[in-house]
């Protein structure tokens, strides 16, 4: 399959679009009709043939556009992509799993070749060719992390493992929501979760690291998390709040289809072999109320979720400006009838 | 019970409608000087001298102490660094601020070996400098010691330019480098030795909610 | 899902390093490459040792960091053995067909220390050799002290010193020479991190040593083998699969719950990792708790149990499983 590249903006004139296809390969996350929460962990393999779980790594029609994002937010903010000293091994262990699972699965995009450690790695749609030596950064324009996630969709965090914890040392985050990796940089798994409310007493972080702290090598998993977002924007940082913010009081009846998006994370994590490290990945995807209620199943559904959505959770994910404005105009796309089991559309 | 405030950007808007006094921060114990310990480095500023003096007054300890002063900020008073020699330990120096301090702490890191032990006792935001400039030197987390004297002040990070306030008092605050008005979060970094300030009027400009003071 | 990713390999090598310990070179059936792996890494091998399924769990040596063709193991007959490295000694030859767990890692190397202090005690040299072989392939700074019962059970001694010169101190007790764990503590730069693997009594006693040194808890790191000493049998119910069986003298709670064929989970089969905690739901006797991931209260508390290396002394137990 040859994929094809969108000319699209996540910024100024907000240009971003979803094709038919992209539409039907979106991971709606909501299997049920009304809101459960759910940490929803499951392995991550492969899911439904043009799905985006099909492979490990996702590259879609939005992949040139994303990365010319990720740049202009790089140039703007250098601090968004950051590697403490000793995640040297780890960023190299990134490089592998990224470049064989690109090149694996999208052969007529990406390309590599390996002879020992001499890697030869090919990006036709950004046309890049580079020669290099694995282990040898100096061999590379940038360090390997940022090399590669530089042409990589998502948002890319490498977690030292010690002390029974997870370290958050080294990532590329540019499609954040709303979490800031210069201010988490160096904290441990309970520290960067520090503000998420009430789960600490529930004991999900406890649980969740004991969980990731034996996370095997060939056995990656993941999950979704969902919010809603103003504008197609993929910075979405607190960096930038200062600027975003004000587009949550935009919303009006006449706009909900066109300004409001479902944002979901599709995250995965795999242990990675040279340095025990795991990274941790979070792909956004975005998509427009009018796309979404082209699959009748997800508007019902969808509306059915955010008008039973609990305050507090409504409150926590930001969505209070505009979640009856939403809900309301989702009413027209849901005559009612049932939907059917299971998070693809019909 | 420990009632976490919300703290995500997007709740924002709730905060400002009820503010919400925040209740969780760095957990700050009471100085104990470790017997084993081969070295005692302690470091206080202003009040944080009384935690010294009744920590180590006729400790061992004090023969294998320094002790780094600082008085605190705009403060004249020369009670704590009196009291402070009158413990006699192996070294005291004063110095004349809290920078000059943090380099006489690098210097004195920089040859120290395995077995020291650090002490840090006075406002909040002198222990979050303190602690972070140690932990870049090497030392481990669980070799520091903390306590808590003086002023609830803290140091609050920009998350929008980055610039440090210190000596902070309540939320929100002033951004001493670009100016914006910042709800102080719920969110600490020991890296960075300070609190994560983020714009409090993004989504309603001009809607700024009165000052709450930081509890004791 | 137990144990995870499993290759089938064969033995394609196997060497005597010393009259007690054997090196065994395994390469894929399938001739596909293994893994790479962080010092510090072992793996589970699971292989048919006639009248049961054997599975130890065993450190994967230096010389294989970069995984590639072949991953080594070196295994100690050990004289307590309850079959399993006497097996591997008599009956494993080149050929022999066996499963190995993909790498898992509950000793690594502190990647934010400044400065590595690395221990062994006989067989314990097989993770800290290999944690030598990844510091000095970093070029990170590092001193390997090595203590052995006499120069012919030093299976690694001579490969050691080629390899790491004047960094690696050997010690050999037949000769009168100890480790003093105190003079190698002396005078550590801040960042300095300990790591000691070996016998019971000498993990214990360095770590006693580094601490009365001061030395902080986060800056101390150990492995200890857990070799299961089996006990008293006892009858075993497992209450979500309807099973009734027995857990021999000679056999561990998870090896007759293996065997039993229920697929129970496990990771290190030494007590450390936590993964094949279980509840329990009746123990008539008392609980005999030999892991070290449960907390002193939670082992009285009695409400769960690691069955790699743990039992009952009494009638019954009956699990949730």
């Amino acid at each position: 399959m040859t994929l094809s590249f969108n000319a699209e903006t996540f910024r100024d004139d907000y240009t971003f679009a979803n094709s038919p296809t992209a539409i039907r390969a979106f991971p709606f996350p909501f299997e049920r009709d009304d809101y459960t929460y759910t940490v929803n962990i499951e392995q991550h393999v492969p899911g439904p043939v043009q799905s985006a779980t099909e492979f490990p790594i996702h590259i879609d029609e939005h992949y040139v556009a994303e990365m010319q994002d990720r740049a202009i937010t790089l140039a703007q903010d250098p601090l968004r992509c950051q590697s403490l000293p000793h995640m040297m091994t780890a960023e190299w262990d990134l490089v592998e799993l990224l470049m064989t699972s690109m090149s694996t699965h999208y052969p007529e995009t990406f390309t590599l070749t390996r002879d020992g450690n001499r890697w030869h790695w090919i990006n036709r749609p950004l046309g890049l060719d580079q020669t290099f030596t694995f282990g040898d950064a100096s061999t590379l324009p940038q360090g390997p992390m940022e090399y590669i996630t530089r042409q990589c969709q998502g948002d890319f965090c490498l977690l030292d493992q010690r002390d029974d914890n997870l370290w958050m040392d080294a990532g590329m985050v540019t499609t954040q929501a709303d979490w800031s990796l210069d201010f988490d940089l160096g904290m441990n798994f309970m520290e960067w979760h520090a503000p998420v409310p009430l789960a600490h007493d529930l004991g999900v972080f406890e649980r969740a690291l004991k969980f990731l702290l034996n996370l095997q090598q060939g056995r990656p998993v993941r999950r979704l998390n969902w919010t809603m977002t103003i504008n197609p924007r993929l910075d979405t940082s607190p960096e930038n709040y200062h600027r975003w913010g004000i587009d949550k009081a935009s919303v009006t009846p006449e706009n909900v289809g066109d300004k409001v998006h479902l944002r979901v994370e599709l995250q995965a994590l795999w242990r990675l072999p040279r340095s025990n490290a795991i990274v941790f990945s979070i792909r956004c995807y975005l998509i427009k109320m009018d796309e979404l209620v082209t699959q009748k199943k997800w508007a019902r559904r969808f509306h059915r979720v955010l008008a039973s959505l609990p305050q507090p959770i409504a409150d926590y994910k930001g969505l209070a400006r505009f979640r009856d404005t939403t809900v309301a105009w989702l009413s027209r796309h849901d005559d009612g009838l049932p939907t059917s089991p299971g998070f693809a559309p019909d | 019970m420990r009632r976490p405030s919300p703290d995500r950007l997007t709740s924002l808007r709730d905060m400002t409608m009820q503010p919400t006094p925040i209740r969780s921060r760095p957990l700050y114990g009471t100085l104990a000087p470790v017997r084993q310990a081969t070295r005692h480095i302690v470091l206080a500023e202003g009040e944080g001298a009384s935690a010294v003096t009744d920590a180590f007054r006729g400790h061992d300890a004090l023969a294998r102490t320094s002790i780094l002063f600082s008085p605190a900020p705009r403060s004249a008073d020369r009670r704590p660094a009196t009291d402070l020699a009158s413990l006699s330990c192996e070294a005291l120096h004063v110095a004349s601020g809290v920078e000059d301090l943090l380099a006489e702490l690098a210097t004195t890191l920089s040859s120290a070996t395995m077995g020291t032990r650090l002490y840090i006792s006075g406002s909040e935001d002198f222990i979050g400098r303190a602690r972070s400039e140690a932990l870049q030197r090497g030392i481990d987390a669980d070799a520091i010691q903390t306590e808590h004297r003086g002023a609830p002040t803290r140091r609050v990070q920009c998350v929008h330019c980055k610039g440090f306030t210190d000596g902070v008092a309540a939320s929100p605050t002033v951004c001493s480098q670009c100016g914006l008005y910042l709800l102080v979060r719920d969110h600490y970094s020991r890296r960075l030795g300070a609190f994560m300030g983020v714009c409090i009027d993004a989504e309603a400009p001009g809607e700024i909610p009165p000052a709450e003071a930081f509890g004791a | 899902m137990s144990g995870g990713v499993q290759y089938p390999v064969r033995v394609i090598e196997t060497e005597a390093l010393s009259p007690t310990v054997k090196r065994l070179r395994l390469a894929r059936r399938d001739g596909q490459a293994l893994p790479p792996y962080s010092a510090g890494s072992h793996t589970v091998l699971t292989l048919d040792g006639g009248t049961r399924l054997i599975r130890n769990a065993y450190s994967l040596l230096g010389s294989t960091l970069a995984g590639g063709a072949a991953y080594e193991v070196a295994v100690l007959r050990s004289p307590q053995s309850r079959g399993g490295s006497a097996f591997i000694h008599d009956h494993l030859t080149v050929g022999t067909a066996l499963n190995l767990s993909a790498p898992i890692n509950l000793f690594p190397v502190n990647r934010t220390a400044r400065r590595h202090i690395l221990v062994a005690g006989g067989i314990g040299i097989t993770p800290i050799a290999a944690m030598a072989a990844e510091l000095a392939a970093l070029d990170l700074p590092f001193e390997l002290h090595y203590a052995m019962r006499d120069t012919a059970s030093g299976a690694f001694a001579a490969e050691l010193t080629a390899r790491h010169g004047d960094r690696l101190h050997l010690y050999v007790s037949e000769r009168q020479e100890r480790l003093s764990v105190r003079d190698i503590l002396d005078r550590q730069p801040l960042g300095t991190h300990l790591y000691v693997c070996g016998p019971e009594r000498m993990i214990e006693g360095v770590l006693a040593d580094a601490r009365t040194a001061g030395w902080p808890e986060s800056a101390l790191h150990a492995e200890r083998f857990l070799a299961p000493d089996g006990g008293e049998p006892f009858a075993l119910r497992l209450a979500r699969s309807g099973i009734s069986t027995v857990v021999g003298e000679h056999e561990t709670l998870l090896e007759a719950i293996e065997a039993a064929g229920v697929d129970a989970p496990y990771l290190c089969r030494g007590g450390a990792c936590g993964q094949c905690e279980t509840r329990v739901l009746v123990a008539d006797g008392d609980l005999l708790h030999a892991d070290h991931y449960l907390t002193d209260s939670q082992k009285s508390c009695g409400q769960t149990i690691m069955t790699c290396v743990s039992r009952l002394r009494g009638r019954e137990l009956v699990l949730d499983l």
